[in-house]
């Protein structure tokens, strides 16, 4: 499962990040790593880009990009 | 060392420390409270520059201290030293002092904002590698508690090598005493332990050094390795040899781009920080949080998004009009005045018309300029801009261009001048020129009244079920304009400007209150620059032109006049004498402009112009109007001797009636939408090229989007001419 596919308001972790894809490092830099926990908060209309936040930080993701990030769903509390 | 060896200190740099006794750098993430932090330092003692060959500004000002004074560096806000954009290059060169007339810093003053620690801890992180005194000071701690994080210092500080942290909130100033004490001893102070989140490249580092024999410092040494593509990576591997600096690279980063390997290391450092050094309390939802948040959701908030953007709009033209007109009956209040204390020859033409004219069209659009720069200010500093280049990103990727083209786009349908100027927040340089090109294409207010002009006289008020052709055809002229705009940025994209793909990756701030004085600094500086760069082009400009209209003048033509004025004297009397003196002053005026320079320049271009169906006084007016489009109504109402300040309906009659020689009319429909197409896609806007070299920094730019639109202006006049001539015979 890809970060595209997270629906709003679900949480995940990050366990994998294809780093090779364009656009991609410009993400990590702003954490988005193995291992973080995210989660889905927003979109614009159509979906894309996507809102996904991480450590209190909301940033911004195109589709194309949040596929370059495998996640598993963690089961939301909430 | 020689033992007599005089050393050469610029004049400027010892002004600078007799006042100041440090140089600090302040820097931190975007919207971290950075630049409010700054001013409450500095306060107006504030100086602003340019960093030589970009166009960055550079703000530094004097914090004065108890006993002492520093001279802060305000940098860019960054998430990182990555040479991503032009902000972090210059943040990197301003700290290791590779900034010509930038001294290297004595010390940093890092801004985290308590809210936002992860992406600070990491700036900060790499900023300890620069091994400089450093002082922390941590903002939105008032935000921090309200949304339930806990914050100890007291780890936080063990974990980045003791140095001081003081936390501030920078709009009360409460923590600012502290903060400053802090400052005092920062120059005495010595570089915090950097922290071992990567080992491995510690060591490289270190070992690397070693070999260079210390001619690169430890940073340039990491920032080499980093980007293999910088400027410091050549000399590293110049001395070193490429190839076992290639081989370094593989066993640290494997077949990944080094940054991402680096982005790991460092954030699990930053992770453990936080997991030590702050608790994060589960938050009862505060009231309202659920209808804001209703807001947020895809349509809503498309849809406040519109609401703000047509708020703006309202203001830029609603609020500016009534300052616009006092300027304008100012102006000609003061030219009436002069016209009256002087005679009428050269110097008073030259104070009333060029002069006051000239300042007079600088400062007419002051009052717009301000409103839509003070509300893109308010969008940038409250963290809206992004929120609308995030809600917007579809669109604009339909031309290969990102969500953070959308704010200066619909800027321009005000002005281009500050949307030009509102690239700035557009980090990939390919993706600022091309909105840069796009945006002179959108009606610009100065349009309007030329649009209104031509369509009232030409376009027949007829409606078309509920629509009204007049209004159909300003309509389409606002499409003609985006179209023109959104496919030159297409085709540049897909050309010239051609390159991978913009990445979009962006931090969306919560709302904040904007701080007053902050965005008043700001308003004062981006008006400082439009009096500055564009101000002095268009009063030059205003200057050329008239001294183009009013030379050489014809002793004939005055002679003719006189006589006529002799003559109306003797044949009428009271208002019909009143009428006919201002009928033969108008025709003696439209004659004199006929042998000036100007008038004389129309006669020779006509011939290029024929094709599109103009004759030789639409052609003067045309260039006239090169400099500032909106001088255009007024060089008409001169040339069809009417007056320049002449009422709409009798200068439309006159062109209405306007023939060639053998009697056929000049405007016909065709000729007039041809014209209005023109006046859609011309960069007739001197204020405009002057902004455009200012802000790519070479004249390559503007003189390609002047040719470019000049040339398919043309060229779109002319087809609609000859189709539309052709059509109708």
């Amino acid at each position: 499962m890809t970060l595209r596919e997270l629906r709003p308001g679900q949480y995940a972790r990050i366990e994998h990040v294809d780093a090779r894809q364009p656009g991609v490092v410009r993400l990590m830099v702003l954490g988005l790593i193995e291992g973080v926990e995210v989660r889905h908060a927003n979109s614009a209309i159509g979906g894309d880009p996507m809102e996904v936040s991480v450590y209190g930080t909301a940033i911004s993701i195109r589709k194309q990009q949040a596929d370059c990030f495998r996640i598993s769903p963690l089961s939301s509390n909430e | 060392m020689s033992e007599t060896e005089t050393v050469y200190v610029p004049v400027e740099k010892i002004g600078i420390r007799r006042r100041a006794s440090a140089s600090i750098a302040v820097i931190g993430n975007p919207n971290s409270g950075k630049s409010t932090l700054f001013n409450r330092l500095t306060g107006l003692r504030q100086t602003t520059g340019n960093y030589p060959g970009v166009t960055v500004e550079k703000h530094s000002g004097i914090a004065q201290l108890d006993s002492s004074a520093l001279e802060l560096v305000d940098l860019p806000g960054i998430y990182c030293l990555g040479g991503f954009s032009v902000d972090e290059r210059i943040a990197v060169d301003v700290i290791l002092g590779r900034m010509d007339e930038t001294p290297r810093p004595d010390g940093l003053l890092v801004v985290l904002d308590a809210t936002h620690l992860y992406q600070g801890l990491y700036l900060l992180q790499q900023l300890m590698e620069m091994q400089l005194p450093t002082v922390v000071a941590l903002t939105m701690t008032d935000a921090a508690t309200a949304s339930g994080i806990d914050i100890s210092i007291e780890v936080l500080q063990r974990h980045l090598g003791g140095m001081p942290i003081c936390p501030v909130v920078a709009t009360s100033g409460r923590g600012l005493d502290d903060l400053k004490a802090a400052l005092e001893h920062i120059a005495e102070g010595t570089a915090p332990a950097i922290p071992e989140s990567w080992p491995e490249l510690s060591s490289t580092a270190d070992q690397l050094m070693q070999e260079v024999g210390g001619s690169l410092q430890r940073i340039d040494v990491i920032q080499a390795l980093i980007h293999p593509d910088s400027r410091r990576a050549a000399i590293l591997e110049e001395r070193i040899g490429s190839q076992d600096i290639r081989a370094v690279r593989d066993s640290l980063f494997g077949d990944e781009p080094p940054q991402a390997a680096e982005a790991r290391h460092r954030y699990r450092w930053v992770r453990e920080v936080m997991h030590e050094a702050q608790t994060q309390a589960p938050l009862l939802e505060r009231f309202g949080a659920k209808t804001l948040r209703w807001f947020n959701r895809p349509w809503p908030a498309t849809l406040v998004f519109f609401a703000i953007m047509a708020l703006v709009f309202q203001a830029v033209f609603s609020w500016a009009t009534p300052l616009m007109d006092a300027i304008d009956a100012g102006a000609s209040g003061l030219s009436t005045l002069i016209a009256g204390l002087l005679p009428a020859n050269a110097l008073s033409s030259f104070l009333t018309d060029g002069v006051i004219a000239g300042v007079g069209s600088v400062i007419v659009f002051l009052p717009q300029i301000l409103i839509l720069f003070l509300f893109i200010i308010l969008l940038e500093d409250s963290g809206y801009l992004a929120r609308a280049a995030f809600l917007m990103d579809r669109v604009m990727r339909g031309v290969g261009l990102s969500g953070q083209s959308v704010i200066p786009m619909l800027s321009s349908f005000a002005c281009a001048v500050p949307a030009i100027m509102a690239t700035r927040v557009i980090p990939n340089r390919r993706d600022r020129i091309a909105t840069i090109l796009a945006a002179p294409f959108m009606t610009c207010s100065a349009r309007l009244p030329v649009y209104a002009l031509l369509i009232a006289a030409f376009v027949p008020d007829r409606s078309l079920g509920w629509l009204n052709l007049q209004g159909l055809v300003l309509l389409g002229l606002y499409l003609l304009g985006i179209i023109g705009g959104l496919a030159t940025a297409w085709i540049m994209k897909r050309s010239a400007l051609r390159g991978p793909k913009p990445q979009f990756a962006l931090a969306l701030p919560e709302f904040r209150w904007p701080n007053p004085q902050t965005v008043l600094i700001k308003l004062m500086d981006r008006a400082r620059i439009f009096l500055r760069r564009a101000g002095t082009v268009i009063f030059t400009v205003a200057i050329i032109v008239w001294a183009l209209a009013y030379f050489p003048r014809s002793a004939e033509v005055q002679i003719s006049r006189d006589n006529a004025v002799t003559q109306a004297q003797t044949t009428w009397s009271g208002a019909e004498l009143e009428l006919q003196l201002q009928r033969i002053d108008n025709q003696a005026a439209a004659d004199q402009l006929e042998q000036s320079f100007l008038g004389r320049a129309g006669r020779f271009v006509a011939p290029v112009f024929r094709p599109l169906g103009w004759d030789w006084r639409v052609s003067a007016a045309v260039i006239a109007g090169f400099p500032a489009r909106e001088v255009v109504v007024a060089v008409m109402g001169t040339i069809y001797a009417v007056g320049e300040e002449a009422e709409e309906a009798s200068l439309a009659g006159k062109l209405r009636s306007a023939t060639w020689p053998d009697g056929r009319p000049i405007f016909t429909l065709p000729m007039v939408l041809g014209l209005l197409l023109f006046y859609a896609w011309c960069l007739q806007c001197a204020a405009t090229i002057a902004v455009i070299r200012r802000e790519t920094n070479s004249w390559r730019w503007p003189a390609f989007a002047w040719s470019y639109m000049t040339v398919i202006g043309y060229s779109g006049a002319l087809l609609i001419y000859q189709l539309g001539t052709a059509y109708a015979s």
